[in-house]
């Protein structure tokens, strides 16, 4: 890890300022920048430490949504009672997420610019083609070993899958990013690689994520987060899904459905067609495989990677039929 | 000299120390080289193997992805500070239940272990591997740590 200088900033603003110069880095949490800072991927020239920022760690509810700090450790907003009453499905994003260690040192702000990255990102020595590491320079991954590579979203330039659990909870639920006086949508957060995937994040230099912003909704409230993976736990999503629905009050026809992807695609994935088609229907296994189905609109495969359609279509079906009403077939 | 070594004044095993470091010198590091408190093991280095686990304000982190400089006001603790007049039950559980072979993860699986019971996420034997899966033993002792910490968290109940 090459060496730099270390500063802690006394207040957002002066984050703020300290963000926006040439070679600084927020350090909140630490665990993906120390990580990507000893394989050589990043060299910041400055550590901007804001972990010692007050007022930044909590999670306010109030009658619409709920407001959390951007400082809040991913373990103190999975078992907030609040969260897991009204957003399930980020609790279950969160506790599945990364390990019982990395929760407690990972923010909330932190886990959602974590960098979209592969193998091939991560090992600058091996592979010095990275068009995310050094734009223009190609792309290493494709045409290499693509298991765990995306098949929605994808571009030449770059078919990395974001690795973001609470992500795509976030997408579903119609989240937005407080960036301190502007907001964004989390969908329009992230960004899809295109020509220019060193860009990941819809945040410019001097801005910094203050908090997170979700709306309370029945769907939120009858969410869930399924996630499937190579071995049980501590692993990157294979296929994920978060989806929450709200049924009319025959108990049967939804009346609004949310769905998002992830560990398929470059960014998290909502998946506006499976709602669409799902959307004042009854639910029936026929109505789920249907609406699955048309998760992977788009997708294109690279090499290996061909079990992820299949398998995030099954996952989307699962996740449905994990939040039906008791008594439907 | 922007670079240059930074003083910090750091809060381990309840005694302080003063050091001098480069900013980029992690936790891990700064333990086992500057104080001397090897107990700390250096697996991965990455944040994959948990065998730098510590204790920071009472919560289970990483070492390895943790900057001295992150620390300094904070309350660290680890393996050697755990049990100083006699064995912690979790130091206590893992040598009855012989849960290792090789030792080199066991400093970082009883801390993690620790701070498991004390979150409550001890209840049964999916929940243990669960909230412990953060901590591997490439020995595959597993069966007997998952029965170690399930003795130590009925004992504590």
């Amino acid at each position: 890890m090459r060496n730099f200088a270390y500063r802690r900033a006394g207040s957002v603003d002066d984050a703020r300022r300290a963000a926006a110069e040439a070679g600084a880095m927020l350090l909140a949490g630490g665990t993906t920048l120390l990580d990507l800072a000893k394989c050589g991927v990043a060299a910041p020239e400055t550590v901007v430490d804001i972990t010692h920022l007050r007022g930044l760690d909590t999670i306010a509810h109030d009658p619409s949504g709920v407001t959390i700090g951007a400082l809040a450790k991913m373990s103190a907003v999975a078992t907030d009672r609040g969260i897991c009453a009204h957003y399930p499905a980020v609790s279950e994003a969160l506790w599945q997420a990364a390990s019982a260690q990395l929760r407690n040192m990972a923010t909330i702000g932190g886990n959602l610019m974590q960098r979209t990255r592969c193998a091939y990102f991560r090992d600058p020595v091996a592979f010095p083609a990275c068009n995310k590491r050094n734009p223009g320079s190609g792309c290493a991954a494709i045409g290499g070993v693509t298991r765990n590579h995306a098949v929605l979203g994808t571009s030449q330039s770059c078919i990395a899958t974001n690795p973001g659990d609470l992500a795509v909870a976030l997408v579903a639920l119609d989240a937005e990013i407080v960036l301190g006086e502007r907001r964004v949508a989390a969908d329009a957060f992230f960004l899809l690689p295109g020509a220019t995937p060193q860009r990941e994040h819809a945040i410019e230099p001097g801005e910094i994520i203050t908090a997170i912003r979700i709306p309370v909704s029945a769907a939120a409230c009858n969410s869930t987060y399924l996630k499937v993976r190579g071995r049980q736990s501590y692993e990157f999503a294979a296929a994920s899904a978060a989806v929450g629905m709200e049924f009319e009050a025959d108990g049967r026809t939804i009346r609004d459905i949310r769905v998002a992807l992830g560990g398929v695609a470059t960014k998290p994935w909502r998946v506006h067609a499976v709602e669409a088609v799902l959307k004042g229907q009854e639910l029936s296994p026929e109505a789920i495989d249907r609406a699955a189905a048309l998760a992977t609109e788009g997708a294109v495969i690279h090499g290996d990677n061909r079990t992820k359609i299949s398998l995030v279509q099954r996952v989307v079906a699962r996740a449905i039929i994990n939040r039906k009403p008791r008594g439907i077939a | 000299m922007p670079n240059a070594a930074i003083s910090l004044r750091l809060q381990i095993n309840g005694h302080l120390h003063d050091l001098t470091v480069e900013p980029r010198v992690t936790l891990l590091d700064a333990l086992r080289e500057q104080f001397g408190l090897t107990g700390t093991k250096k697996g991965c280095d990455q944040g994959q193997c948990g065998a730098c686990t510590v204790h920071v304000d009472g919560q289970r982190v990483l070492a390895c992805l943790t900057l001295a400089a992150q620390v300094e006001g904070r309350t660290v603790t680890t393996i050697e500070g755990l049990g100083e007049e006699a064995l912690h039950p979790v130091q206590a559980a893992f040598l009855e239940h012989d849960a290792f072979q090789c030792g080199y993860c066991t400093p970082g699986q009883i801390m993690s272990a620790v701070a498991c019971i004390r979150e409550g996420h001890a209840g049964t034997d999916d929940e243990i591997r669960e909230y412990m899966s953060g901590n591997l033993c490439r020995c595959g002792a597993y069966p007997n740590i998952v029965a170690a910490i399930r003795q130590a968290a009925e004992a504590s109940r």
